[in-house]
């Protein structure tokens, strides 16, 4: 795979099948329905203990506007991913060419989806922590590798931001 | 001293754009007694803090990120903040007011960090 700026997009080409599925699998991840642990930290209490009436009015009046931020982002990608829709059993490499203009949305749902995953496993400290952990051996090692990979395409975003 | 019922719009704007009616039934309030207002006025008053709780997920680079967007930090104080968040596991990035304050962890939320609102002991 190789990532690239070319002028306002952002370039991933050479991607194998696997990792066009991964990415194509974003929304998805980033879904919190039915999971409790993911629902919780998506949206977190604005408040620790005692302010229980900033709490009630956070979940009627501010969690649904964060709920359509979220989505929206996620809809951006997904637009975006359509490109690599089409010819999912061909062994083929794709390119996938992200704009520039797209990046926060992008940033926003790989967020999600690393929170979502993370959040699913109940993965430690020590774990998301540990970039050597040997091949894919299992589902939890797959959503580790899915966690990773997207933090790694969240850094090279904001790398282009910066410049 | 008897209260006189009011008709208006009670309204705390949370983020710009976005206006969020106080209660669920805006429409009608009762005015409060002075008493009252006397006590919520010193409530606001009070200072409150933002705070930003360590989580394992977020890239370091997208927290300093972020709270250069939020709080408009030179990306230095940023980078202090997120490595107070990482090793201490919370930092303290803005206190004041309690209305701004909602607003800037409303903010934090929007990208996903963990962020609380806490009033100063």
């Amino acid at each position: 795979m190789e990532i690239r700026r070319r002028k306002n997009q952002i370039e991933i080409s050479e991607l194998d099948p696997f990792l066009s599925e991964l990415l194509r699998q974003i929304p998805a991840s980033a879904n919190t329905q039915g999971a409790h642990a993911a629902e919780q930290r998506i949206f977190s209490a604005p408040a620790k203990g005692k302010e229980a009436e900033l709490c009630a009015e956070w979940k009627m009046y501010v969690e649904p506007e964060l709920r359509r931020l979220f989505q929206s982002a996620t809809q951006t990608v997904g637009s975006d991913l359509e490109q690599l829709n089409g010819n999912e059993k061909s062994l083929a490499n794709r390119t996938l060419r992200i704009p520039t203009k797209h990046a926060d949305a992008w940033l926003s749902a790989l967020n999600q989806a690393r929170l979502v995953i993370a959040a699913k496993n109940n993965f430690t400290e020590l774990e998301l922590n540990d970039h050597l952990r040997s091949p894919i051996g299992s589902r939890r090692d797959l959503s580790l590798f899915q966690v990773n990979f997207y933090g790694f395409l969240q850094e090279f975003i904001l790398r282009e931001l910066e410049c | 001293m008897s209260a006189e019922p009011l008709l208006a719009e009670v309204a705390v704007p949370l983020i710009p754009g976005i206006v969020r009616p106080k209660s669920a039934t805006p429409s009608t309030v009762v005015a409060p007694t002075i008493e009252k207002e006397t006590r919520a006025e010193e409530e606001l008053d009070l200072p409150w803090q933002v705070v930003v709780h360590n989580d394992p997920v977020n890239l370091m680079s997208y927290v300093t990120m972020v709270f250069q967007r939020v709080f408009g930090y030179p990306r230095d104080k940023a980078e202090r903040h997120m490595l107070e968040v990482h090793h201490k596991g919370r930092s303290i990035l803005w206190s004041g007011m309690r209305e701004p304050a909602e607003l800037y962890v409303q903010q934090l939320h929007g990208y996903l960090l963990l962020a609380t609102i806490e009033k100063i002991a």
